[in-house]
């Protein structure tokens, strides 16, 4: 029953999905659109890993703008548990509820402050009690306690949330689930089995070049690939932080915004703008004008 | 779902793929991939679908379905290829450390894939000597040699010449990583007790009070637990220790919920899959074949800059203590090594230092590498003997 309320949305044909998120910006590999068509038609979650800054949570961003529907994001951090990640009561409006109703019958008080009036969706909760299946992103799972991964591989198995008070909430709608880690804890077998898996890799110059020309409409294809070239070339210094997709569109940005043509104009620009992409102290230090010069000298 | 992709019997290269989809996914279950009866069915429901006609199309659907970590991803190309397209395999071997089962996978896997490759052949090679001990676990047997025992304790492990008070010692070590962690575990629940409200329950039971919260609840909270990270030096100096050290590790891996291993000498050698082997015989053999170093000379600088570099991101969390154990001579220079710890101590909670031969008589830790190290090290401490790796465990807890 479940599965058929999925199977009121179009499914959408594989061949499509490439074009169809382009379209909205992101620039996907074969295996990535694969992965996300298996999602519906196997009804499974996709589990993506991969180094920070290769893009993982804008998958997520990039599948709920296709399919136009709703993004819910849970971010998880040490210490996150079921309540923070299903559902909270109202406490306040719960006390003056009691308060008001003082001298009343105990159960009718219960009955009343233990409904759907005083509840508080979180994530979870809310993804499942959408009319149209949204978009599910469990941000960073590895950074969350396994007892939160075991009550989540339930969840997302059964796609029913019991709330001791009310009783079990079926799912209206089942969520596209999407998965992050960035390998801190290794992740139980069990989750990993029930997931589709994806590792993001930094894109090639190619493709990171299509993503700049997709985000940045204003900016040459040369240019573009320039950039996407010389940031490839700083990704395999040994940076201590390495600078992911967001950081060359911010570069680019700054490139367009100097009104730059061609990075080999003017090295001093280039090298003045890589405070963008480089971050840290350290690396600042090591990226140093001639570093700048030569790595340029690599790019066409 | 299986209304929308239903299984045509008719279907002749789905047929083909599907005939043959078993013995494919024994051969991933032989290479340590995750593939349950559930994965199997997905996989069928693939082929039932347009896909099953084109190798390049099959191949990415199977990856994604298939394939559950890092290292599956790398090399799902080789096993797939060596099975659908008949590509030689040379570069994959056995790593889950599962008993090999290679006859029958060979044989049943191999209908009508010519040039299989032998993907369930471990890389290891069984010695004699580890299977007396198949099962270190057992913790019977141990109390009777209370006496010997004791004074083991105390004997530094260079001391120790007979194979069966080695073995003993080998034992102790394992069982003290053992005890360390459950001892940690245990002391953390019984120190807190909750400093904030459980709000929810607090007002659950306010409700016969007229909402007058009379009765509150707290929540306690467990902390978690340490996680523990551990570079041990195979040099050729230290190599009268490392065989008790690597025991020590396989322990403490096996029993720290999260825990890494490292060794390194020349370089550096991811380790923690390796001792994740049940059998700690064997898996110590294993750490052995690794840790014979290339060339002579110990790179301590040069190894925790490979580890600052590509695994502390990974690896280390702030609650995670660093224990490194080596006599520190380093063939490198001292200011590198010193780079290296600086680094390494701004991530990480704790550095431990366990040298062997601060036990020794009349030592001061005057090699050239550990003087460049002291300053970052939060504890300096013996590690000759049992009773010195005992030692540490109270330091361990309080963290």
């Amino acid at each position: 029953m479940l599965a058929s309320h999925r199977m009121t949305m179009t499914l959408i044909p594989r061949d499509a999905i490439s074009d169809r998120l382009a379209a909205t910006g992101y620039v996907a590999d074969r295996e990535l659109a694969t992965a996300l068509w298996l999602m519906e038609s196997l009804g499974r979650p996709l589990l993506l890993e991969g180094e920070a800054g290769v893009g993982k949570t804008e998958v997520a961003k990039a599948l709920a703008t296709m399919r136009g529907t709703n993004l819910i994001r849970l971010q998880c951090y040490e210490g996150l548990d079921r309540n923070a990640a299903l559902y909270e009561w109202n406490y306040q409006r719960q006390l003056l509820a009691i308060k008001a109703r003082e001298g009343d019958d105990a159960a009718s008080v219960e009955d009343l402050i233990f409904s759907e009036k005083f509840l508080l969706e979180r994530p979870l909760l809310a993804s499942i009690r959408q009319e149209r299946a949204p978009v599910l992103l469990i941000d960073e799972v590895d950074r969350a306690d396994e007892e939160f991964e075991a009550f989540l591989l339930e969840l997302l198995s059964d796609f029913q949330v019991s709330i001791p008070e009310l009783g079990t909430i079926a799912a209206k709608s089942i969520p596209f689930v999407i998965l992050t880690s960035n390998g801190t804890r290794e992740l139980s077998d069990a989750l990993r089995r029930r997931c589709l898996y994806h590792y993001v890799e930094f894109p090639d110059v190619d493709r990171e070049a299509r993503i700049l020309m997709a985000r940045l409409p204003g900016i040459d294809t040369s240019l573009a690939l320039q950039i996407a070239a010389m940031v490839g070339a700083i990704r395999k210094e040994a940076l201590r932080k390495t600078p992911g997709v967001a950081e060359t569109l911010d570069w680019a940005a700054a490139l367009v915004g100097i009104g730059l043509k061609d990075l080999h104009a003017d090295p001093e620009a280039v090298h003045d703008t890589l405070m963008c992409l480089v971050k840290t102290a350290e690396d600042k230090s090591r990226m140093t004008p001639e570093v700048t010069n030569r790595l340029l000298g690599k790019v066409a | 779902m299986g209304a929308v992709l239903r299984l045509p019997t008719d279907h002749d290269a789905g047929e083909l793929v599907r005939s043959r989809l078993a013995g494919f996914v024994r051969n991933l279950r032989d290479n340590g991939f995750l593939v349950g009866l559930s994965e199997t069915r997905d996989a069928l429901k693939i082929i039932a679908g347009p896909d099953a006609s084109r190798v390049s199309l099959l191949r990415p659907a199977f990856r994604a379905l298939f394939c559950a970590r890092p290292s599956d991803w790398e090399r799902f190309d080789d096993i797939f290829n060596a099975y659908w397209l008949g590509h030689g395999m040379k570069s994959v071997v056995h790593v889950s450390g599962e008993p090999p089962k290679a006859s029958t996978s060979l044989r049943k896997s191999g209908d009508g894939a010519p040039s299989l490759g032998k993907p369930g052949t471990p890389d290891r090679t069984e010695r004699g000597e580890g299977k007396e001990h198949d099962n270190p676990a057992d913790g019977r047997g141990r109390r009777e040699g209370a006496s010997t025992t004791d004074s083991l304790e105390k004997t530094d492990f260079r001391h120790i010449a007979d194979p069966e008070q080695m073995e003993e010692a080998h034992r102790l070590a394992e069982r003290l990583s053992r005890e360390m962690r459950a001892r940690l575990t245990r002391r953390e629940r019984a120190r807190r007790s909750g400093p904030r409200l459980d709000l929810r329950r607090t007002i659950h039971r306010s409700i016969a009070t007229g909402g007058t919260p009379m009765e509150l609840v707290h929540r306690h909270r467990m902390d978690k637990p340490l996680r523990l990270v551990v570079l041990l030096d195979a040099s050729g100096s230290m190599s009268l220790y490392s065989s008790v050290f690597l025991r020590f590790m396989h322990g403490v891996v096996d029993h720290f919920r999260e825990a890494e291993a490292f060794l390194f000498h020349t370089r550096l050698v991811h380790v923690s899959d390796a001792l994740r082997e049940k059998d700690a015989a064997r898996a110590v053999d294993r750490m052995s074949l690794m840790a014979q170093g290339v060339g002579g000379g110990t790179k301590i600088g040069e190894s925790l800059k490979t580890f600052n570099t590509w695994h502390a991101k990974r690896v280390i969390t702030s609650r995670t203590a660093v224990m490194i154990v080596s006599d520190g001579y380093d063939t490198g220079e001292p200011e590198a090594l010193a780079n290296e710890m600086r680094a390494l101590r701004r991530r990480c909670r704790r550095i431990i230092w366990l040298n062997p031969m601060i036990g020794w008589d009349n030592y001061s830790p005057e090699a050239r590498g550990m003087q460049a190290a002291m300053p970052y090290i939060d504890l300096f401490a013996p590690a000759h003997n049992l009773e010195s790796l005992q030692a540490l465990e109270p330091y361990l807890a309080r963290i």
